[in-house]
């Protein structure tokens, strides 16, 4: 019964939806205001509806119904609860679910959040996720029904994919959906804006909050998933340009550049083509991310074919979102009045350079990632592109990006002078190559590579603590009122360049100086690295609630002294039978040390694999500040006041109006 | 300048630049694609020698020794038609297992041996690389004949 009233609901919210999508847009296209609005209600009742579905599919999977496939599929009994209410999204029909229902928040925290909108342009949004929102449901009812039933029940399920039975896991696809998805929040006021022909600074302020909240989700997402792999996959890689990592790494390079450019927008009224441009491809970017991963494709381009239905809806889908945006585009685009002017060397250039590195670094990765698959789709053979490919484009090409992220907070817009910050900056940048030159050796010996980052990392730091000083030099009060007077969005968008340079360290120090030893270990051997000893004591079973592990304990020492008992398991799950390596890792700020288990051999001996990780830690610390500075810049005071003052306006004209009738 | 120039100039440094990155990435792209032999295409010799390329198929039931070293282990990849046997030295995936699909990434040496440099670990049971996968449906259609599983 639960499940065919969530079947339902979704029907009930498709039909919601569908008004939500027609109706708001053709009344503002019109000028009616019974039509404009029905926009709120339908897109609050919508998420009622999905809501109520998504909480029928995580009641059956709670409750181990197996008469519904796709909770058989998943699910288990000895499942743990906090996984079965993950596995809620753990297959292709529950991931979709997730996205509709997150797309119903994101629409549902617009209706509340867009009262300060004119009445057209919050309907036009509105709208236009409400027709996204269709596609979904759709897409969910036609192809892939999360209810369908199961005739007769299955007796017990087949578990779910034991790598994803993870705490990491647990919040992971949210955060990465809460990205993808808030995006559509930046494209649907792009296609309103298009829609009404207003794309101005307004438009562009009203933009810039919804767009860094969606990166800011995005860019946690990518930095869970990222610690995932490093901590769960049990050999301690970190990023490995796999075409899933690269299927949320393309929007987010998409959305840094769209939140730099929109900044242009709003200040300046420049780029606004441009800027219209990078939100469409965020978006597009984000749809081909969620049906990459989840559509199987990946694994086989031909299931496309032994399952047409949901390859061609998915290929129509993106074909309509993208080609109807992007035809929109060509059709008002050029109606566009030119922006503000602005020198070939002041802060607007200097953003449009970074957005083209960007943009270009985004090329290379799209390239690499479907490349492939274009191939294996045509039967033209079989390759792969691997990482040293993408090493090979992303670092020379971000490269750049990283030098102006330094140097375009300070320059002037309109015009600067490049001999004057290039006084300014003299000592920044010498002591940045100096240090970054010499700090290798500290290491373990010269390597340009790592002298190259450490160089971006420090001029990042050395560029930031010169704005702070720049800012702080003038004004009255002590100090710490001075920084207290500091706005949101410029604390903001130093965290967030500051997290960058940590992130940017994190990454060549552990590329250029991790090491690693694979080695047979007996009880009481002892093998060396970095520094550190490491000690095998042997391995005990350990039962755990659906799995049975082998236990390892391995005594980490440094000259002498006992610094940690790293415990590594082996676990096999009873349902699908499948091994699984849990490392263990003794996190530190300078260092991981982090052992896993190979394969058990002769005489209680084994195979272990222990590895020196120095600064990896760097890298989430980084997506951390990039986080908050993302949170900082959207809560920043003047979005708070325009709001205010823009739904006094709106107040002071519906009274207006209604005196008038 | 005038307004004119510079929009010259601004297309033609674009212009350069997007130049520049294409010859970077097709460069790039060029020496780092990794492509894919069947062991029946290797043994019919079209795989290169001195380059790394990527093998799939099934481990051989059987063909999987160890050295007393612990790490070195030799197994034999079949798509049923024809084996090339493999050296790698390293612990083995979660999903490796004789009778499972597997790709291995690595070279061919001069005696016919594909000393690998990885061995791919892949997310789930049930899941058979596609490489692996392809490996074996195109010895079954040289084969023409059914081969069990």
């Amino acid at each position: 019964m639960i499940p065919e009233l969530g079947h339902f609901a979704l029907i009930v919210a498709l039909l919601l939806a569908l008004a939500q999508g027609i109706l708001p847009i053709v009344g503002a296209q019109r000028g009616n205001a019974a039509f404009m609005a029905v926009a709120r209600p339908a897109a609050q009742g919508q998420f009622v509806f999905v809501l109520f579905a998504f909480g029928c599919l995580a009641y059956s999977f709670l409750t181990h119904d197996f008469s519904v496939e796709n909770v058989a599929r998943n699910s288990y009994s000895q499942l743990p609860a906090i996984y079965r209410f993950t596995a809620t999204w753990g297959s292709h029909e529950g991931s979709l679910l997730l996205w509709a229902l997150i797309l119903a928040v994101w629409t549902t925290a617009v209706t509340v959040f867009s009262r300060h909108l004119p009445e057209d342009m919050a309907a036009r949004v509105i709208g236009v996720m409400g027709l996204i929102s269709s596609g979904f449901l759709a897409f969910l009812l036609a192809t892939s029904n999360p209810f369908l039933r199961l005739v007769p029940a299955a007796a017990e399920g087949n578990d779910m994919n034991p790598l994803l039975q993870d705490p990491g896991m647990v919040l992971h696809p949210p955060m990465l959906y809460m990205g993808y998805v808030g995006f559509s929040v930046a494209f649907a006021f792009a296609i309103a804006a298009l829609l009404s022909g207003r794309l101005d600074a307004a438009w562009a302020r009203w933009s810039r909050p919804w767009t860094t909240v969606a990166w800011t989700f995005l860019t946690i997402g990518i930095a869970l998933g990222s610690w995932w792999a490093y901590y769960e996959l049990g050999w301690g890689g970190w990023w490995f340009w796999d075409p899933t990592e690269n299927a949320s790494f393309m929007p987010w390079l998409a959305g840094t550049a769209l939140i730099h450019s929109l900044a242009v927008t709003e200040k300046r009224g420049a780029f606004k083509s441009w800027t219209v441009l990078l939100a469409i491809a965020a978006f597009s970017l984000s749809l081909l991310g969620t049906f990459l991963v989840r559509s199987g494709v990946l694994s086989s381009v031909h299931a496309f074919a032994t399952d047409p239905a949901r390859g061609v809806f998915i290929l129509g889908f993106l074909g309509v979102v993208i080609g109807g945006s992007l035809l929109l585009y060509a059709w008002r685009a050029p109606q566009l009045a030119a922006g503000g002017g602005f020198g070939w060397f002041s802060r607007e250039s200097l953003l449009l350079a970074n957005n083209a590195f960007l943009i270009a670094a985004l090329g290379a990765v799209l390239l690499g990632t479907l490349y492939p698959l274009f191939m294996d789709a045509l039967n033209l053979g079989k390759i792969s592109v691997g990482p040293p490919y993408f090493n090979a484009v992303f670092i020379p090409l971000i490269t750049p990006a990283l030098f102006l992220a330094g140097v375009g907070p300070l320059v002037r817009w309109k015009q600067a002078s490049l001999p004057e910050l290039a006084i300014r900056l003299k000592w920044a940048f010498a002591v940045a190559l100096v240090s970054a030159a010499l700090l290798p050796l500290t290491l373990d010996g010269m390597n340009f590579m790592a002298s190259l980052g450490l160089f971006l990392a420090l001029w990042i730091v050395f560029t930031v603590a010169t704005g702070f000083i720049d800012r702080l030099k003038h004004g009255a009060g002590s100090l710490a009122a001075r920084l207290k007077a500091l706005p949101r969005a410029f604390w903001g968008m130093q965290l967030a360049h500051f997290g960058l340079a940590l992130a940017v360290t994190g990454a060549t120090v552990v590329s250029n100086y991790e090491s690693e030893r694979d080695v047979r270990m007996n009880i009481g051997d002892h093998v060396e690295l970095a520094g550190y000893t490491f000690t095998f004591q042997g391995a005990t079973p350990v039962p755990g609630p659906n799995y049975q592990a082998m236990r390892g304990r391995v005594e980490v020492s440094r000259d002498g002294k006992r610094l940690d008992v790293l415990q590594p398991e082996k676990r096999v799950y009873h349902a699908s039978g499948m091994p699984m390596t849990e490392a263990a890792i003794d996190y530190g700020l300078w260092r991981d040390i982090y052992v896993s288990l190979g394969e058990p051999l002769a005489g209680g001996a084994w195979s272990v694999r222990v590895y020196h990780k120095p600064f990896v830690g760097w890298l989430w610390l980084g997506a951390l500040f990039l986080a908050l500075g993302g949170g900082l810049a959207a809560s920043d005071r003047r979005y708070r006041i325009a709001f205010k003052k823009e739904t006094q306006q709106a107040g002071l004209a519906e009274a207006a109006q209604g005196q008038r009738a | 300048m005038k307004s004119r120039h510079k929009k010259l100039l601004a297309i033609g440094l674009a212009v350069a630049g997007l130049g520049i990155v294409a010859a970077l990435v097709l460069n790039a792209f060029q020496s780092n694609l990794v492509f894919f032999f069947s062991p029946s295409q290797v043994a019919a010799g079209e795989a290169p020698t001195g380059r790394a390329f990527r093998i799939g198929g099934l481990v051989e039931p059987g063909s999987l020794k160890r050295e007393d070293d612990g790490l070195t282990v030799h197994f034999v990849v079949t798509d049923t038609a024809k084996t090339i046997p493999v050296t790698y030295k390293g612990i083995l995936p979660d999903l490796f297992k004789e009778g499972k699909g597997t790709v291995a990434e690595g070279t061919l040496g001069p005696d016919g041996v594909f000393t690998a440099t990885q061995v791919l670990a892949k997310h789930d049971e049930n899941y058979m690389p596609p490489e692996a996968a392809h490996a074996l449906e195109q010895a079954q259609k040289a084969q023409a004949t059914v081969v069990p599983e």
